[in-house]
């Protein structure tokens, strides 16, 4: 069974935004919604400081605490671990955004565009629909059932990958299948340390952080 | 905003959420002390409405809050996993039943009592199934959750006495004991933020944490024993009574006031480990 996962390469991420906007312009997020983030974190004091690169987004958890809460059964997860939400089922309640503790639940309440009136990408992007209910990153499950249906392959074939993964330009950012032990996520996790964000409450993300090479 | 490690205050849930949690847990805890204190005739008929009507003001609360109120039967699609779908189940069946028990049987009191236990019992795990945010999901809150929300509803069982005068000494006692117990829960539940709770957060709960030991423990229980020394069914006694409920009742909704809107913060992001980048030390 697949199971689709993220991994940001903390090493290599140089806070280009180049994924956030890709993200943007591929679901035509309005404005103050950014399904993907990426974090400018600084640690220690003056002069031993770091300065690191944290790209976030929806985690696709193995038990989604957003799934659980919601009300409506709006937001599921597929067999393949992509948590969805049906538009149409969900009511705006907002429950899942105060369960996530990934804080990765938006809802616009009104249309808003970047210059007030929409251009014309934003308008092609524009869905009634989206208005009024939690939206959130869908690891672009519609490239991905689409590369599927013409036998491609996500994460290696970019039409079957998600914007963000594609527009990388450090490499920073790999999708692929957990469940394949040949898989690219596979590999990179095998030969580096990683962790995963607040792991302690039990969610199970899968989405990865890649911080050092494996101890040799 | 800048988002990163530090934590910031969710932004989702606002008074309109406080509401339900404040308006509901006090309709329950009046439907519960009602069929405590045995009162029946237009006694039963009001106080049962007035924790009724609480409870439908907290709901429609949450209906102003929703961004799809025409969808809003949708809530009840997911009562195997979700808190808010059992909550509204409660509600739906404790509306019926409660009415029934104001204009038709009165013994029905107990089952509305009962439901209305259920409802706070649920209100109070939503919280805690609120992942997102520290000082909701520690477990201590639900216990907490759930003697605050009874201990109102026997405030205002108290407050409204002056006009139903219905109300045993020993129920003046055990609302004593409530507000009591409540206070011990809130330290309690205190205690296990102390390492987790942004320091913002911990400000916030504090101050409310403070009103509920003054006004809404130690007045009252002043004004409990008090009323237990005045001549019974006096009317010093029943002022007595009446204030000891209102702060009960104002400390209690003040505190759950403050836990959502200024107690919600997140855990922000953090990093276990931090990248290692070149040449090594």
């Amino acid at each position: 069974m697949t199971r689709w996962a993220m991994i940001a390469d903390l090493r290599r991420c140089v806070g280009c935004q180049t994924c956030t906007a890709a993200c943007k312009v591929t679901n035509g997020t309005p404005p103050g919604v950014q399904w993907r983030r990426v974090l400018d974190m600084e640690f220690g004091t003056y002069p031993d400081v770091q300065r690191v690169f944290v790209p976030v987004s929806c985690q696709h958890c193995d038990e989604p605490a957003c799934m659980d809460v919601c009300p409506t059964k709006a937001t599921r997860k597929r067999a393949d671990g992509i948590v969805t939400i049906d538009y149409d089922l969900c009511i705006g309640c907002a429950y899942c955004a105060v369960a996530c503790p990934y804080q990765q639940r938006y809802k616009s309440t009104r249309p808003t565009f970047a210059y007030g009136e929409p251009s014309e990408s934003e308008t092609y992007h524009f869905d009634e629909a989206q208005l009024a209910v939690a939206t959130k990153c869908t690891f672009c499950v519609d490239r991905i059932d689409e590369g599927l249906a013409r036998g491609l392959k996500p994460g290696v074939d970019p039409v079957a990958t998600p914007a963000c993964v594609n527009s990388c330009i450090t490499n920073a950012l790999v999708f692929g299948d957990l469940n394949d032990p040949d898989s690219n996520v596979s590999q990179l996790l095998a030969q580096n340390q990683h962790f995963r964000m607040h792991e302690d409450l039990g969610t199970g993300p899968g989405f990865f952080y890649i911080w050092d090479r494996e101890a040799a | 905003m800048s988002y990163g490690p530090k934590p910031w205050h969710q932004t989702q849930w606002d008074w309109r959420a406080a509401g339900n949690f404040m308006c509901g847990g006090a309709g329950s805890g009046l439907i519960v002390f009602t069929a405590l204190s045995g009162a029946r005739g237009n006694e039963l008929r009001l106080l049962v409405l007035a924790g009724l009507g609480l409870i439908g003001l907290g709901l429609l609360c949450v209906w102003l809050e929703i961004g799809r109120p025409l969808r809003a039967t949708n809530v009840f699609f997911n009562p195997r996993t979700s808190w808010m779908s059992r909550e509204a189940i409660a509600a739906t069946l404790l509306m019926p039943i409660g009415l029934a028990a104001a204009f038709f049987v009165p013994g029905l009191v107990w089952v509305a009592a009962a439901i209305a236990l259920a409802f706070v019992f649920c209100q109070s795990r939503m919280l805690q199934a609120a992942k997102g945010v520290v000082a909701w999901r520690e477990p201590r809150l639900a216990p907490l959750m759930i003697m605050t929300g009874v201990t109102e509803g026997a405030g205002l069982f108290w407050l409204l006495a002056t006009w139903h005068g219905q109300g045993a000494p020993w129920l003046l006692l055990l609302f004593g004991v409530l507000v009591l117990v409540r206070v011990l829960l809130w330290r309690a539940w205190r205690q296990r933020l102390q390492a987790h709770a942004a320091p913002r957060a911990l400000k916030a709960i504090d101050a409310a944490g403070r009103t509920l030991l003054f006004a809404g423990t130690a007045v009252p229980l002043i004004a409990i024993a008090l009323a237990a020394l005045a001549a019974p069914g006096g009317a010093t006694s029943a002022a007595l009574a009446a204030t000891a409920g209102l702060l009960g009742f104002i400390a209690g909704s003040w505190f759950k006031f403050t836990l959502i809107t200024r107690g919600g913060f997140n855990q922000g992001f953090a990093l276990t480990h931090l990248p290692i980048r070149g040449a090594r030390p």
